[in-house]
């Protein structure tokens, strides 16, 4: 068994996979020490070899696991194991996104990533959904019924949320504040797409690929087709179960 | 028998002497002691004649000064400069010293940033606040500085320095028209009066020639490193290259050039024994785009704890400095001063419209360097660099040369981040 794992900055994300196919994955929030529970999280199966990726792949690698990877490559294993024509990765996840794009043998040709900043990630979503007072799935079905054109100017969050407060109390209906902070975000994500130069097909995964706002959005914006992987959240981890003793002849099945 | 711990040396009395902030300074110093140890100590199989350039880290804040303040004493001029552009033989003829003061540091940044814009380029507001909170005992030594008209957040700054340091200021054209040198040349001939008034003595010919040669020496040593460099493995890491290329700035030039060559005599059997600081394996990386003052090791540092290795900086703390020689025939101050400016007109700053000569030198070095992918480094807020960064990256897409562009500051709250991107770089080279 092959076992990836993704230790991102807010979530723990355990992938296995056996001849190939993906057996098991387990999503957790990270704790205080994210190398013990991801040991423990991985600690029920029984692993040949385990890749780590995401911003505690290092810490996984001094404590248990044999390789690591960075998320840029697990992201592309991950996805071409969905769909092998892939050609373009966006990941938006809690707190980071990234665009990568692909050869035709599969390989990183380019990448970009933002992690400094909020605004395009899940974060910036909940942040403004809480301060509508919507959990993060209302928000996205608010934002759907409406079909009025709201913008938000500010790209940084913490002038955003003012902005929201400030239009929610100047009697703009909830549901069109919520479509104009989608809005935004499938803006800044579209922007990245075309300053790297993206190529169909279109892969997008990470949580907020979950929200069918911002597919809906982004698709509409780009005019293609976005594919949305069955379990959008574990393609980095999976990609590191790809990778798993991928460096030795192993006849690991 | 255990060796010695490494230690930046104190000299509080001197120190005291030149009106420093001594308690903040002390501070800084045991942490530049810390840092070279986990940085540069920790690193395997270094060539011994790298020694040397250890005990100038341990001197920096002491017996460099004591020298200079020897000079200062005969009252031989020493400069404070920030730029390649400012020539360093002249200072040299008049028997003073040339020192770059350029900041390569977080730690006085905040000093800056009680005035200076917070949005401007971290090298200037990192040597501004070096003055501003009295810790760089270069800064205190200096009899003034000579800034240059190069970025907008040098030139402005200058004139609020001059509060703090007697500042003058170089024009340096934008363009490298005719018309440009001619100002240019005026320039280096103000900039002679202005050095022969502070030492009242006249450079002669004889003494202009002396110190071109002696430049042009050191300048000839740090292109035989580079060309050491080039072979794989790799003789020497990146972060020793760079360390020198540093240590060049505030070097007795004539010493510094001996110790360099002695340290590449040393490369030269390595690379006959194929006797390498990394595997052969390892990936080769060139760096290029804006300085990197002492202490910014981050990248490097990035770079080579990813297994990587450095094997080039194309910058002015790199071949920029160093890549062009002054023609050492010529017998009357005239044709000197001419030949001077001439090849200081061919530094490739990205401060000049148009600058292709940069696109092609740096496709030259990543040649000549046996590289395998390039990494452009810009400051974050140098607007010239990261402009330009777009045609060198046309450039790299066109060869097919891996590439990453990054853009940074002094701060460490960005090195996860860099981490990731330059660890998914190396990926990409090794497939
Ligand atoms: S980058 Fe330009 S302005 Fe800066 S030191 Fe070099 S030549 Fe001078
Ligand atoms: S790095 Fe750029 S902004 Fe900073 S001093 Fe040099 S030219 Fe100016």
């Amino acid at each position: 068994m092959r076992v990836g794992i993704d230790l991102g900055s807010r979530t723990i994300k355990v992938a296995t996979l056996v001849d190939g196919v993906l057996q098991d994955f387990r999503v957790e929030e990270s704790g205080f020490e994210p190398h013990r529970q991801a040991l423990e999280m991985v600690g029920s199966y029984k692993p040949g070899k385990i890749t780590a990726t995401g911003y505690g792949r290092h810490l996984a690698h001094k404590h248990f696991a044999q390789d690591v990877i960075t998320e840029i490559k697990a992201h592309a294993l991950g996805a071409r194991h969905y769909y092998p024509d892939c050609m373009t990765i966006l990941d938006v996840g809690g707190q980071d996104c990234k665009v990568i794009v692909l050869n035709q043998s599969g390989k990183v040709a380019n990448f970009q990533m933002n992690d400094k900043c909020a605004a395009g990630t899940g974060r910036f979503l909940e942040i403004m959904a809480a301060s509508l007072g919507y959990t993060i799935k209302e928000f996205g079905e608010a934002a759907m019924t409406s079909h009025q054109d709201v913008v938000i100017n500010s790209m940084c969050t913490v002038f955003a949320e003012s902005e929201v407060i400030s239009m929610k109390n100047s009697g703009i209906k909830p549901a069109d504040i919520a479509r104009a902070v989608h809005l935004s975000v499938t803006s800044r994500l579209v922007g990245m797409l075309n300053r790297i130069g993206y190529k169909e097909k279109v892969v997008f995964s990470g949580g907020v690929a979950n929200n069918p706002c911002i597919v809906k959005m982004l698709e509409e914006r780009l005019q293609i087709p976005v594919f949305i992987p069955e379990t959008p959240d574990i393609v980095g981890a999976l990609g590191a179960a790809i990778h798993a003793g991928k460096n030795e002849n192993d006849t690991l099945s | 028998m255990t060796a010695q711990p490494f230690e930046v040396k104190p000299y509080p009395e001197m120190w005291e002497s030149l009106d420093m902030d001594v308690p903040r300074f002390e501070k800084s110093r045991q942490m530049l002691g810390e840092v070279y140890t986990n940085m540069y100590l920790s690193q395997t199989n270094r060539p011994a004649k790298m020694q040397y350039f250890d005990d100038m880290v341990s001197e920096i804040f002491g017996g460099r000064i004591q020298e200079m303040l020897e000079v200062k004493k005969t009252g031989k001029p020493i400069v404070g400069t920030f730029c390649v552009y400012i020539p360093e033989e002249v200072v040299v003829a008049a028997g003073g010293v040339c020192v770059g003061l350029c900041g390569g540091s977080q730690g006085s940044v905040p000093d800056a940033e009680k005035i200076l814009p917070r949005n401007i380029c971290p090298m200037v507001k990192s040597a501004y606040g070096f003055k501003a909170g009295r810790i760089c005992p270069y800064f205190q030594t200096v009899d003034f500085v000579y800034g240059e008209t190069t970025c907008d957040a040098k030139k402005k700054t200058w004139e609020i320095l001059d509060r703090l340091v007697p500042t003058h200021v170089m024009e340096i054209p934008q363009m490298k028209n005719k018309r440009d040198k001619t100002l240019w040349l005026e320039e280096v001939h103000d900039f002679k009066a202005k050095v022969e008034d502070v030492c009242g003595e006249e450079i002669t010919t004889e003494k202009l020639a002396q110190a071109i040669r002696v430049i042009n020496n050191k300048r000839k040593a740090l292109q035989r490193l580079t060309a050491l460099r080039a072979h794989n493995p790799a003789p020497i890491s990146g972060k020793d290259a760079l360390l020198l290329e540093q240590i060049a700035f505030y070097d007795e030039p004539v010493r510094f050039a001996e110790k360099v060559n002695e340290l590449c005599d040393e490369l030269e059997e390595r690379v006959k024994n194929d006797d390498g600081v990394a595997d052969k394996s390892a990936p080769r990386v060139m760096v290029s785009g804006t300085p990197m003052a002492l202490p910014n090791w981050k990248v490097h540092n990035l770079i080579e704890t990813a297994g990587a290795v450095v094997v080039n900086e194309e910058s002015c703390i790199g071949t920029r400095y160093f890549k062009d020689l002054i023609d050492e025939n010529k017998s009357t101050m005239d044709e000197q001063l001419s030949v001077l400016t001439d090849r200081y007109m061919q530094i490739d700053c990205s401060c000049f419209t148009p600058n292709d000569d940069r696109v092609d030198q740096v496709l030259k070095e990543y040649r000549d360097s046996n590289a395998q992918g390039i990494l452009h480094y810009s400051l974050q807020f140098c607007h010239t660099y990261n402009i330009e960064e777009i045609k060198i990256r046309e450039a790299c897409e066109k060869e097919g040369i891996p590439y990453l562009s990054i853009e940074s500051d002094y701060s460490p709250e960005d090195v996860g981040q860099l981490q990731t991107r330059i660890e998914a770089f190396l990926e990409q080279i090794r497939e």
